[in-house]
């Protein structure tokens, strides 16, 4: 018996059951990565009330890719949870900032390797677990620490999501996934917590068995929904990014 | 960036980088941190580590040339250097949380004469940007900064002690700023170089806490 292909015939298709309130990880790493084209469908699927995880809000840069910010201001959003509600460079200006400040969209700041980790946790089965990361800092204050052999700790706890987008290189109908260079990133970890993973894949999806076994970064078990991306303009790819000022 | 006294962003990413040793793995923050991977250091063998997960990274892409997927941590396309491997960023973070980073290099707003820094969050701020920098300042090996020497208003950014939400307590061992090198001291900051055209007298007054000036003071050391 073969099994049946995950591969979906459009965008729209892939994110039209997402209900009001999902809790959405967005993969990506600056460009490489990014599932562009899901949260462009998601703008347009209009889904509301979201929880959006992801490494940065987006948008500080030229020219502007779909993000999650435009999700934020799209008003879809309720809850964001990412390394970054400011922009690294206090010259730039992040589009969700404003939303932030002004408290009409709730944030959870997390330090980059502890989302990872939060993510990686959910998926793996693992509760919570303490970290050095963040350990007299600000967001330590009033929440639990431990001493271990010495050193103090940090508890943090995992994070589940409804939903992961990321985006892959290659993918088969099982949806075995390879990433091609940076492009991979967060996405393996989002799969793993997510109840529902939905890649958008550059190479058209190959039949099962296409890829060697040893070769597979992502396993089937963990993708749901595959959908290839078409050539620009109707697909969205990475882009050269303009030269920032110094 | 308005113009400065003392050495140039360049120069302070050189001075920083003469420090690497061999073997070291080294991981670069965005803005002049990252600019340590073109200097030349000889036949020094530094392998560089991105937090997305790139291990093993050489000089940014020359234009035409650029794999779109392939980014450092401040967004700019780089290329790899033989031997370089990808991981995704549970792995790229296990390898900071676990000790493995030789010395991580940031910027920051400001240092402590205790070794604390900040550089995540502005004063009056609501949230930040933190990115990787608590993982790296809490896990690395070592935590070297470079800085400006003072704000736009001419205040020092080597103080007494940081009044910003800091990143990390006690980890920062080496400054670089377009005055000098420094070292944290506990009371003060100790000079190890000066750059050209800067006095002592000139970096006591724009430095937090005790300056002690090490015996036999030199000029900045420069590449080439």
């Amino acid at each position: 018996m073969t099994q049946k292909s995950k591969e979906l015939g459009s965008f729209r298709d892939a994110v039209a059951d997402i209900p009001d309130g999902s809790t959405i990880g967005f993969g990506g790493f600056a460009m490489p990565g990014v599932p562009f084209n899901l949260i462009k469908a998601l703008l347009e699927q209009g889904a509301r009330r979201l929880t959006l995880v992801g490494n940065t809000t987006g948008g500080a840069q030229q020219p502007r890719m779909p993000d999650m910010g435009m999700l934020v201001e799209n008003g879809q959003v309720a809850k964001v949870i990412c390394a970054f509600t400011a922009a690294t460079r206090p010259t730039d200006t992040l589009p969700f900032t404003k939303y932030y400040e002004s408290g009409e969209v709730d944030a959870e700041l997390v330090p980059q390797g502890t989302l990872a980790e939060r993510m990686r946790a959910a998926g793996a089965g693992i509760p919570a677990f303490y970290t050095p990361t963040a350990v007299g800092t600000e967001l330590a204050e009033g929440r639990e620490t431990r001493l271990i052999h010495g050193r103090e700790y940090l508890l943090e706890y995992a994070l589940p999501l409804d939903y992961a987008f990321i985006r892959a290189r290659t993918a088969d109908t099982v949806g075995n996934l390879r990433f091609h260079r940076a492009q991979r990133n967060f996405n393996p970890v989002m799969a793993t917590a997510a109840r529902c993973t939905i890649v958008e894949v550059d190479e058209p999806i190959l039949p099962a068995g296409s890829i060697d076994p040893d070769d597979v970064h992502t396993a089937g078990i963990f993708v749901h929904r595959l959908v290839q991306v078409p050539p620009e303009p109707e697909g969205m790819w990475p882009t050269r990014r303009q030269e920032r000022r110094r | 960036m308005s113009e400065t006294k003392g050495i140039t962003r360049q120069q302070m990413a050189d001075r920083v980088a003469l420090e690497f040793q061999d073997g070291w793995i080294v991981n670069l923050g965005v803005g002049i941190p990252t600019m340590c991977s073109n200097t030349d250091i000889g036949d020094r063998d530094i392998t560089y580590h991105s937090e997305n997960g790139v291990i093993g990274y050489g000089a940014v892409a020359e234009p035409g040339q650029e794999d779109l997927n392939l980014v450092n941590a401040g967004g700019q396309n780089v290329t790899l250097k033989p031997g370089a491997a990808v991981v995704h960023h549970s792995d790229s973070f296990a390898v900071i949380r676990g000790g493995h980073i030789d010395v991580t290099v940031m910027g920051a707003y400001q240092v402590a004469m205790n070794g604390d820094f900040a550089n995540w969050k502005l004063k009056g701020q609501k949230g930040g940007g933190i990115g990787g920098a608590m993982d790296l300042a809490a896990c690395a090996k070592r935590v070297f900064i470079i800085l400006e020497h003072v704000t736009r208003s001419n205040h020092p950014r080597l103080v007494e002690a940081c009044d910003l939400p800091v990143t990390a307590r006690g980890v920062v061992t080496l400054v670089a700023t377009n005055y000098g090198l420094f070292e944290p001291t506990g009371d003060g900051f100790l000079l190890r170089e000066i750059a050209p055209g800067l006095t002592v007298d000139e970096i006591r007054a724009t430095t937090g806490g005790k300056l002690t000036v090490v015996d036999g003071l030199k000029t900045m050391r420069m590449v080439g």
